[in-house]
């Protein structure tokens, strides 16, 4: 057992050292967590924001002037005027998202309470804009004709007053979010690479058979190389969500952040488990990245993380959780980390990780064996 | 005499700083057999090269059959008339093809018909002895069948200059006797025809017509072998050799010598294996193998590549599982698991096999370390070995900077550094110089003899083998004879050992089927007009075409890339069609209702009732209402303030608070839509009961265009398709190309009369074959799956398909004209195709809604101008008038990065 240690010891030390001497891996680990949580997170894709509007204007009033103008920046671009004959192919060629049609004596018929009818067209194959786009647009249509009509003064109060409050992030704010997704995406992408790299390294260059002649056991193997590059990686998560995140970016992280590092860790285990039971699939780096893009993607994108999973399929849900980490992942970071929640709110996460990266680890074990003393 | 066949004059190359030929003169004479002496890395196969016009000219003058290599027309004119043999077992060959397919394809690359195709193929086949093996694989045949194939691949065309750059190299004699049988008999036949071998076996030159000595860049000696070995006065070319080097470089050379061995007490055996026998699938690697190795003996297994030997040292080692049979090491059945018998035993295995990362010390004291060295002998324990083998000075090098004996050396080293009993090292001298070969078994007999060491060492070189105290020949998984060099020598009555292996190796071949070397039968039979003689076409769709049936061959039997290629695409459109959503449903909703009136009862029946919302148990208190918010376990909590339903009543404006979990911003903003619409519907409600209903003064009636049920696939599976058919079929073309600059055949584009455009042409089109396969299926999957609705029209969906395609693994080739190794070509393929087809093309952010230099970065690539095609088919029902400028635009940009790569490919290596 003491020996075993000692083994894993020097073999992560060896590993470190491979790692440090490889500039790619390196310079890629420090983009991961640096330049691209940077970027993504500021490029806030679902906000609305710079939507393209047009407006055919049949009224001619002064009201639809006012509309006009109140559809601003930073949400919409300034409308564009169109004639009505010129709506559907607008619409066709992409042109806008938005065509809003003031028909004719619309100022009129308002004053004259004989509720006339805006039409708003809405290209609802920019989904992600569009729902909150059009609610916006008619929150400002709304409070602008109010004003028109009462003549700026606070309109008559509805029976009841809804307060929203947004726990977590009050401003609703999408880099405090996306920093830290993207973290985790780094996590799972770095860890999967590195740990697999690790193994085809050294079935490549015929190194990994120098060590099984010595006096070191698979498992040795194989441990050593998830411990250093989850090691590895949970450091660089560390240093990314103090100083990217908190400092550069300026996003409060009110949780704990040595409990995320805890489930980090444990979290890694289970994705450079799977690291290492790819490359065995695998005889050459060439190969390993062929299998590992389609997984890398699977795991980011279906993790819950980039869509709620409650908008998944239950079958797809069921296999996510069932199978693979990231979706246990991604409850217990957003707990701890945007929430605030604690062990007590957060094991059973941790279980599932622990439990999914037990699992992963005696499968590539297995498979590690197997593939060695068949080549 | 007639004008010389190559002809160099001052012809200086370097790689970076480093001279491979440094101001070298040469001319070697036509008709004869000509050979390149000298160990490796001294310019060689760079020689070679330039001769055979694969590598660009630096400086110099270099004239092949006259004609001068420095030319691009002169190339193409000559490249039919050369046939080039690059180093290493097979490498210009196909390894998933068979032999057949791989001749076939070289016949098509150099226009012949189908029936003279066949003709030669079968020609060749008998002359050379694989006829019975033309449905294996490349890959799966030993090394001299490889080199075999290989010849005839390059004899196709009936050359008329053939150069071979070491094409024995690791190949048994009895192959390499038959190899060079069968060029005697094509030169017999064609006496015009000139041979330029680079060798390291000495025994072979002395066989040549006429010799040149290499060293560091420069000639150091022409002349036929004998003018050679009296020129530096010694009997042999080996001796010859080395007395030619100077004088720095042979200090400390002297003759091996191998003193008795005083054999040791008893019978004691370091070795037993018995019957040992390894099988991988229907192929048998060892068949039946069994010897025994007394200790402090060296035994040496010979033999040619793939022959068993490493198979053999493996099972040793318990690397592998033998299938049958039994193996005893130092006395003790062996164990794969027993941690004691590996610290007994020393393993050097055939290729480097240590750290590169790590510096010579610290890879001697990690192997010290994991071998159990007590900690406090391991710096004593580096400091000898590194005095030992001459390594003090390169203690603190990586072992890549290394020359490849000390390498060796290094190796040897980190295999005894824990004082094994028993050493195994597999081809340990195989590429070495001679004289560091020497060096290295004057270390090896000094481990025997002085410190007892049973060393079990496999080599293919014979005056190796005569240093051993016993041998086994070994071939095709078995041992055909064990014993002293001497008493093989004296059993077969032979001259030497290289001898008595043949002679045993043709024993060994079953009777009556004498190795039909070179029968009567032989290739081309003379009289016929040669069969390229004629200067080839600029552009031939058969040459074209003989790219793209083996690569869509290649294609079909590499399971990775398949997979990739199929299954990569729908795995990734059903993730993306379910990852990439913007429905927010099913929003996990609880009240804590503290007022407990008929009224909240009311409100919380409005909440509950809408189909966005999924009503969990109540919540009864502040602490759970935190808690459970903090755990996500609801998103949306609607708290009633007790008094509420008195003060809705009494008319007095209660307030009603609703928290939202914001840590999902895009969730939470919808969320908040949507509670927003429920409190003014309730609202309506309210006053519509109390009948103070005051109409809103207008109407604002929202109209969804293209996607009416405002489902999130609609919009997103369209435009998945666009990101698929970009992402996966540049991969695919980029690592085509480049895995052929990895496995080396990448040479045939080089040696052969193949242009640029038809190499770049024919291995797209499977590509683009693949592509539309895979388009096909997305297309099903997001009618089927997803249930988009398909309102354009299916023929231009098709025509934009096929051009974007096209343009796509147009992209990847251009980018693979870049990139040196698979990774890179995925990386650097993936991360160029991301960029611009997921944030500019329409993907999440509609381009109308994008600026500046994110909107030209996505015209300027093909994804933003089929976006609109697909999705305009999907949902918007658009026609060729209005899509019309978009084909045009993904046509262009096919051309566009055809004609980039032409200009980047090279069709000569640097």
């Amino acid at each position: 057992m003491l020996r075993a240690l000692s083994n894993i010891l020097r073999l992560i030390g060896k590993e470190m050292r491979s790692i440090g001497g490889d500039p790619v891996m390196l310079a890629l680990v420090v983009y991961s967590f640096t330049a691209m949580i940077y970027l993504v997170s500021n490029d806030a894709s679902t906000e609305v924001r710079d939507l393209a509007v047009a407006i055919v204007d049949e009224d001619h009033s002064q009201l639809s002037l006012r509309l006009a103008e109140a559809i601003r920046p930073p949400q919409f671009q300034a409308p564009v005027q169109i004639r009505a004959d010129e709506v559907d192919e607008a619409l066709d060629q992409g042109r806008f998202i938005f065509v809003l049609d003031i028909p004719p004596n619309f100022e009129a018929d308002l004053m004259a309470r004989r509720q006339p009818e805006l039409s708003l067209q809405v290209d609802a194959t920019a989904m992600a804009q569009a729902g909150n786009g059009a609610t916006d647009l008619g929150g400002i249509i709304a409070s602008e004709i109010t004003s028109f009509m009462t003549g700026g003064t606070e309109a008559e109060g509805a029976p009841i007053d809804v307060v929203i409050r947004t726990w977590f992030n009050p401003n609703l704010e999408t880099s405090w979010f996306g920093s830290v997704m993207q973290v985790m995406n780094s996590i799972t992408m770095l860890t999967l690479i590195l740990a697999g790299a690790a193994l085809i390294r050294e079935r490549e260059h015929g190194t990994v058979e120098h060590l099984l002649v010595m006096p070191v056991s698979a498992a040795e193997i194989v441990l050593s190389k998830i411990l250093s590059s989850g090691l590895v990686i949970v450091a660089a998560a560390a240093l990314s969500l103090l100083i990217v995140v908190q400092w550069a970016l300026g996003v409060p992280v009110s949780g704990s952040v040595p409990l995320f590092l805890f489930g980090a860790g444990i979290y890694t285990v289970a994705i450079a488990s799977l690291g290492i039971l790819l490359s065995t699939f695998s005889t050459s780096m060439g190969q390993f990245s062929l299998l590992v893009i389609p997984v890398m993607v699977v795991l980011n994108l279906l993790s819950g993380g980039m869509t709620p999973l409650e908008s998944m399929p239950d079958w797809l849900r069921l296999v996510m959780r069932l199978l693979t980490p990231s979706p246990h992942f991604v409850v217990f970071a957003q707990g701890v980390l945007f929430r605030g929640a604690g062990m007590i709110t957060v094991w059973p996460e941790l279980l599932a990780l622990a439990a999914l990266g037990t699992a992963y680890f005696a499968l590539s074990l297995t498979q590690f064996r197997r593939v060695l003393l068949r080549s | 005499m007639t004008a010389p066949v190559l002809a160099l004059s001052a012809v200086t190359h370097r790689y970076g700083s480093r001279f491979a030929l440094d101001h070298l003169d040469l001319v070697v004479p036509a008709g004869c057999m000509a050979g390149l002496i000298g160990p490796d890395g001294v310019g060689k196969s760079t020689l070679l090269a330039l001769a055979a016009g694969v590598r660009q000219l630096q400086a110099g003058e270099v004239r092949t059959l006259g004609g001068d290599m420095g030319k691009a027309r002169q190339r193409r004119l000559s490249a039919p008339r050369i046939a080039y043999m690059p180093q290493g077992l097979g490498r210009s060959l196909y390894p998933t093809l068979s032999v057949e397919e791989n001749l076939e394809f070289f016949g098509r690359l150099f226009g012949h018909s189908q029936s003279v195709r066949r003709r030669r193929t079968g020609e060749l086949l008998a002359a050379t002895g694989l006829a019975p093996f033309d449905d294996r694989p490349a890959g799966q045949l030993s090394g001299g069948m490889k080199q075999k194939l290989a010849l005839c691949c390059a004899l196709i065309h009936d050359p008329d200059f053939l150069i071979l750059d070491e094409p024995t190299t690791g190949v048994d004699p009895l192959s390499r006797r038959q190899f060079w049988e069968l060029i005697a008999s094509i030169r017999a036949r064609r006496p015009a025809m000139s041979v330029l071998v680079a060798t390291a076996y000495m025994e072979e030159a002395e066989r040549f017509d006429w010799l040149a000595a290499m060293h560091a860049g420069r000639i150091i000696a022409t002349g036929t072998p004998a003018d050679i070995r009296q020129h530096a006065g010694t009997s042999t070319l080996e001796a010859a050799f080395i007395a030619l080097l100077p004088e720095n470089e042979r200090i400390g050379h002297t003759a091996i010598s191998v003193p008795p061995r005083t054999p040791s007490k008893g019978a004691a055996w370091a070795v037993e294996a018995e019957n040992l026998t390894c099988r991988f699938g229907d192929f048998t690697a060892v068949d039946d193998v069994s010897f025994r190795i007394e200790r402090g003996e060296i035994f040496g297994f010979i033999g040619s590549n793939g022959c068993g030997k490493t198979t053999t040292m493996k099972m040793l080692t318990g690397l592998l599982q033998p299938t049958s049979g039994s193996v005893k090491l130092l006395g003790r059945p062996m164990d794969p698991h027993d941690m004691e018998t590996r610290r007994n035993v020393g393993y050097m295995s055939q290729s480097f096999s240590l750290y590169e990362e790590l510096t010579v010390r610290q890879n001697l004291a990690l192997h010290a370390q994991l071998f159990r060295v007590p900690a406090s002998q391991v710096g004593s324990r580096v400091q000898d070995m590194l005095s030992r083998y001459g390594l003090v000075d390169s203690a603190d090098r990586k072992p890549d900077t290394l020359p490849l004996g000390m390498r060796q050396r290094l190796q040897l080293a980190a295999a005894v550094i824990h004082r094994p009993a028993m050493l195994i090292l597999d081809e340990p001298t195989s590429g070495v110089d001679p004289v560091a070969r020497d060096a290295f078994w004057r270390s090896l007999i000094q481990l025997s003899r002085e410190d007892g060491v049973t060393i079990f060492i496999s080599t293919h070189f014979m005056n190796e083998a005569e240093r051993c105290d016993r041998i086994s020949l070994m071939h095709a998984g078995r041992v055909l004879a064990v014993g002293s060099p001497q008493s093989l020598v004296t059993d077969r009555g032979a001259a030497s050992l290289e001898e008595a292996f043949t002679d045993y190796l043709r024993a060994a071949e079953a009777p009556g089927k004498a190795p039909g070397l070179v029968s009567d039968e032989a290739p081309a039979a003379s009289g016929r007009a040669p069969l390229a003689a004629a200067a080839p076409r600029r552009f031939s769709p058969q040459r074209l075409w003989a790219y793209t049936i083996r690569e869509a061959k290649e294609l079909s039997r590499d399971r990775i890339r398949l997979f990739f290629a199929l299954a990569g695409p729908l795995i990734l459109m059903i993730t993306f069609g379910y990852g990439i959503s913007f429905d927010v449903e099913s929003l996990q909703f609880a009240a804590f209702d503290q007022d407990r009136t008929p009224q909240s009862r009311d409100v919380i029946e409005q909440f509950t009732a809408s189909r966005y919302f999924e009503a969990q148990p109540e919540i009864t208190s502040s602490a759970e209402m935190e808690a459970r918010l903090r755990s996500g376990n609801v998103a949306i909590v609607l708290q009633i303030p007790s008094g509420f339903g008195r003060d809705l009543v009494a008319g007095r404006r209660p307030e009603l608070s609703v928290a939202l979990d914001g840590a999902m911003p895009f969730r939470a903003e919808t969320a908040r839509g949507y509670v927003t619409g429920l409190a003014s519907t309730y609202a309506a409600t309210l006053a519509a009961r109390s009948g103070t209903d005051a109409p809103s003064p207008y109407v604002l009636q929202p109209r969804l265009r293209f996607n009416q049920a405002f489902r999130s696939v609609n919009a997103t599976v369209p435009s998945v398709i666009m990101l698929m058919l970009v992402l996966i079929p540049a991969i695919m073309s980029a690592v085509g190309v480049v895995r052929e600059k990895e496995t080396g055949s990448i040479a045939n584009l080089r040696s052969t009369p193949i242009s640029k455009l038809e190499f770049l042409l024919g291995k797209q089109i499977p590509y683009i074959a693949i592509s539309l396969v895979s388009a096909l299926a997305l297309v099903l999957i997001a009618r089927l799956l997803f249930q988009v609705p398909f309102r354009g029209s299916y023929a231009l969906f098709a025509v934009a398909a096929v051009l974007y395609v096209t343009a796509t693994t147009g992209f990847g080739q251009l980018v693979s004209c870049f990139t040196r190794t698979q990774v890179s070509a995925i990386f650097a393929t993936s991360i160029l195709t991301m960029l611009p087809a997921v944030n500019f093309s329409g993907l999440v952010v509609p381009v109308s809604s994008l600026r500046g230099f994110g909107r030209y970065l996505g015209l300027a690539f093909p994804s933003a101008w089929f976006q609109p095609i697909s999705s305009g088919s999907f949902t918007k029902g658009l026609g060729w008038a209005e899509l019309l400028p978009n084909l045009l635009a993904l046509a262009g940009f096919g051309l566009a990065f055809l004609l980039l790569s032409l200009a980047a490919l090279r069709k000569q290596e640097r």
